[in-house]
């Protein structure tokens, strides 16, 4: 009978321990649609370290549930959050391309958008041994045999693919030959680019900032207006490609609106402190601040700009 | 002896009391997690993020580091005497781990896993000290290509779990193949075998039919024979500690779990998972007695054991080195490290080489006291056998509920769980072996993503995987594992005729 309140006293501190993470006010639930490593999951770890530093949370809970560009998270969310107050979402622009293109059952209309946070450019990077060592070399490379060109990036349809279609487009190769090879978050992609498995890796600057600097990674050119740093932008090298990837905050399904501002007052307590700027600088994000109706408008927009996108680059059509 | 001094340096750093104390704590605390199943290690360390960011950055980590590790050694608790895998890692674990459970020999079988694990621990330590850049180096190297010839290696190699029955085998392999397959795919994006329900949109977690086909299913399995059969668990027989015989056949398995999980968990795409299942196949191919494998022999779970706690060292190499997080685990330790600004990767070990050094001589200090905090547990482990069998299977139900709950906090996962358990329940009454369902469920997403990358990358040209060497090698190994026994028994048969 000792042995059997031993069980007991476990199924207790498990119960504690399962209900003050699922129901404690004070705990923010964030859901990051991405496996560990990438930059939905740096964004949402430093604003819940932003929330926390300007006091709006007490403490948080990070799910992560990568793949599919943000839609397999987008479903968990849409269906176990329902109605709750405490949770968020982090999502952007890629899954909007997700939804589209995987013709998910969910979609960002069945969540309450809350404020975008961030937008961040791309970089086209290849391996230190690639033997491309201009954006030029690559693309001419690709023009003339386009699947010998391999592209890593994050899910199917998400920015690294547009900006690869984008790229296509640029140099007159047809959408559907583009060779696109879909990693699960951020840190398989590295990996694959390192190690020389891949002929070319498009990512956020934040993601391959390090490698780059610690030269393991070639960087060729930034999807920004203008040159970002020491890379070159796309623009100035003679290809008309900008693309920015955007982040924002979405809250569960079926709030009350005054439920939605106090999230999104609680969101930008923190994006107003120091903890949040010191973020910024180091993963090189710009600050885009849109909240509530306005942000609502823009996503609309950008649904719909995509999927033109998508579409005119032979990605959405299936 | 550069390393040497430098690993003096962090000696120093460790063994200073407060660093001692936050060792112990972190240890402790990642016993009990890895013990209450639904709470796994990354939750843990994030929940306590927020509160440590005051903490001075060497303690924090190295209690996180401890936690990390502390989750592996009290995973296979669980595992071994309630037959309920708290995480994925120790699912090989319960196979054998339980058997031995039900034959009296739990003391032996979480003897052997703690010892195993320190040992594993320690090696993969040692080896992280000395080569944590060249092992990078090679790991890097492995591709799509390279991926996909391990997973047709770990599909061979798995008709050791298939049991007696081959057509058996691998029907419940095919069932685990489906399994796996359901939901939103990864190249492409598309849903299968959705069928509308939002729910099945994730794909179902793997420590979810873990649980069902062993926990539960076995629970209906014995309370379906509650009043036919008499009581056929024993207690406990003989020592509660390991015998001599014990040490023998443990310590090679011991050895070669290390060697081979510790790659696995430097690799970008390892896992901790694969290892445990070529680990125990390893096992019963070289075994003395392989008719014990699946009636609790002790190498089935010395190796596996080894083999998840070198993976989880092995994980802090490309962390490291590289900056580079390969587990959910890995990717909260990077985030707490970042909180600290400090950014993981060649630059660590000179910027910050006291709190690079003296994280790695905790994993030392940390293991040795794993060790000295799980031996006694043991023997209070061990009474929770004594209770009555429907008391019991009733708790292991609770268990088996909460935690599959505590993992998405998902009603629907509930349902599922029973639902399998009921699968698991037929399964076992017409006797199909389980453990198979589990290793397709794993290996089959895992093997279709790489074949289709290395494709795409390869241009729809399969030799690919033949003319790159690792990957080649593998495939070649691969081979020679299954002809190799029938040729060896053609010559020695047709050698006396001769």
């Amino acid at each position: 009978m000792k042995a059997l309140s031993i069980i007991r006293g476990a199924a207790v501190a498990a119960t504690i321990a399962a209900s003050t993470a699922a129901f404690a006010i004070d705990n923010l639930k964030v859901m990051v649609p991405a496996n560990p490593g990438g930059g939905w999951d740096s964004t949402g770890r430093a604003l819940a370290a932003a929330m926390q530093s300007a006091g709006s949370v007490k403490s948080v809970q990070i799910d992560n549930k990568g793949g599919a560009a943000g839609t397999i998270g987008l479903a968990q969310f849409v269906n176990s959050s329902k109605g709750d107050p405490n949770a968020i979402m982090i999502g952007g622009m890629v899954m909007v391309g997700g939804i589209i293109q995987n013709k998910s059952a969910v979609d960002l209309s069945m969540v309450t958008p809350l404020a975008r946070l961030t937008e961040e450019y791309l970089v086209v990077v290849v391996p230190a041994s690639s033997p491309h060592k201009t954006m030029k070399d690559l693309l001419a490379a690709f023009k003339a045999n386009p699947g010998s060109i391999s592209w890593g990036g994050g899910s199917a349809g998400g920015s690294d693919h547009i900006l690869a279609g984008m790229l296509a487009n640029a140099v007159g190769v047809e959408g559907g030959k583009v060779n696109y090879v879909p990693f699960k978050g951020g840190g398989e992609a590295v990996s694959a680019v390192i190690g020389g498995h891949v002929a070319a890796g498009i990512s956020g600057v934040s993601e391959f900032a390090q490698h780059i600097a610690s030269g393991k990674m070639r960087a060729l050119g930034v999807s920004a207006p203008a040159k970002q740093g020491a890379i070159p932008s796309l623009k100035e090298q003679g290809y008309d490609v900008v693309l920015g990837n955007w982040r924002g905050v979405f809250g569960a399904p079926g709030i009350t609106t005054a439920q939605r501002d106090a999230l999104i007052k609680a969101i930008e307590a923190g994006v107003k402190s120091k903890v949040w700027e010191e973020s910024l600088k180091k993963n090189e994000w710009m600050n885009t601040w849109l909240a509530g109706d306005d942000y609502k408008k823009f996503i609309d927009s950008d649904v719909k700009r995509i999927g033109d996108i998508l579409a005119g680059l032979g990605l959405g059509k299936k | 002896m550069e390393v040497f001094d430098l690993l003096m340096q962090g000696f120093q750093v460790a063994m200073q009391p407060k660093n001692l104390l936050w060792c112990l704590i972190g240890v402790t605390f990642g016993t009990a997690v890895g013990v209450l199943p639904g709470i796994g290690p990354a939750v843990a360390i994030a929940l306590l993020l927020p509160i440590t960011s005051k903490l001075d950055p060497s303690g924090a980590l190295i209690m996180f580091a401890g936690i990390y590790y502390g989750a592996m050694y009290g995973g296979s608790t669980t595992s071994i005497l309630l037959n309920t895998p708290g995480e994925s890692a120790t699912i090989v674990t319960a196979m054998e781990g339980n058997q031995m459970a039900k034959r009296g020999r739990a003391g032996p079988a979480l003897c052997t896993a703690a010892v195993g694990s320190f040992v594993a621990g320690t090696i993969a330590t040692v080896l992280l000290t000395l080569l944590a850049p060249q092992v990078v180096d090679i790991a890097i190297k492995f591709g799509p290509p390279e991926y996909f010839a391990l997973m047709v290696l770990a599909f061979v190699t798995v008709s050791a779990v298939l049991g007696d029955s081959t057509l058996r085998g691998l029907t419940a392999l095919f069932i685990g193949l489906g399994i796996g397959v359901v939901g939103i795919e990864n190249e492409s994006g598309q849903a299968r075998y959705v069928m509308g329900i939002p729910q099945l949109a994730d794909g179902i977690e793997v420590v979810t039919v873990a649980v069902g086909l062993f926990a539960v299913g076995e629970t209906f399995y014995n309370a379906s024979k509650l009043n036919h059969v008499a009581d056929t668990i024993e207690r406990v027989k003989g020592s509660i500690l390991m015998t001599a015989d014990d040490w023998k056949r443990s310590w090679k398995p011991w050895l070669r779990g290390t060697a081979i999980g510790f790659p696995f968990g430097a690799m970008p795409a390892g896992g901790a998972e694969i290892p445990t299942f070529l680990s125990y196949a390893t096992e019963k191919k070289l075994a003395k007695h392989p008719e014990e494998f699946g009636k609790g022999a002790i190498e089935g779970v010395a190796g596996p054991e080894a083999a998840n706690n070198a993976s989880s060292t092995g994980v802090m190499v490309p962390l490291l080195t590289l900056g580079l997080p390969t587990s959910a685990t890995a990717a909260i330790l990077l985030a707490a490290f970042q909180q600290y600004g400090l950014q993981p990767g060649p630059l660590l070990f000179e910027t910050n080489a006291p709190l690079v050094w003296g994280l790695i001589a905790s994993f030392y200090v940390g293991n040795i006291m794993l060790l000295i905090l799980n031996l006694p547990l043991i023997g209070i482990w061990i009474k929770l056998l004594e209770i009555p069998k429907p008391q019991l299977y009733a708790g292991i139900l609770v268990f088996a509920t909460m935690g599959v709950y505590g993992m998405r906090q998902s009603p629907f996962d509930v349902f599922l769980l029973y639902v399998i358990g009921l699968l698991g329940f037929l399964m076992r009454r017409y006797g199909f072996p389980t453990a198979p369902v589990i290793v397709g469920m794993i290996l089959g997403p895992l093997a279709e993503s790489q074949l289709r990358r290395s494709l795409s990358i390869s241009q729809g040209d399969p030799w690919v995987f033949l003319q790159r060497p690792i990957s080649g090698t593998i495939l070649v190994i691969t081979v020679l594992l299954v002809v190799g026994p029938w040729v060896w028994r053609k010559v020695k048969n047709t050698q006396p005729a001769a």
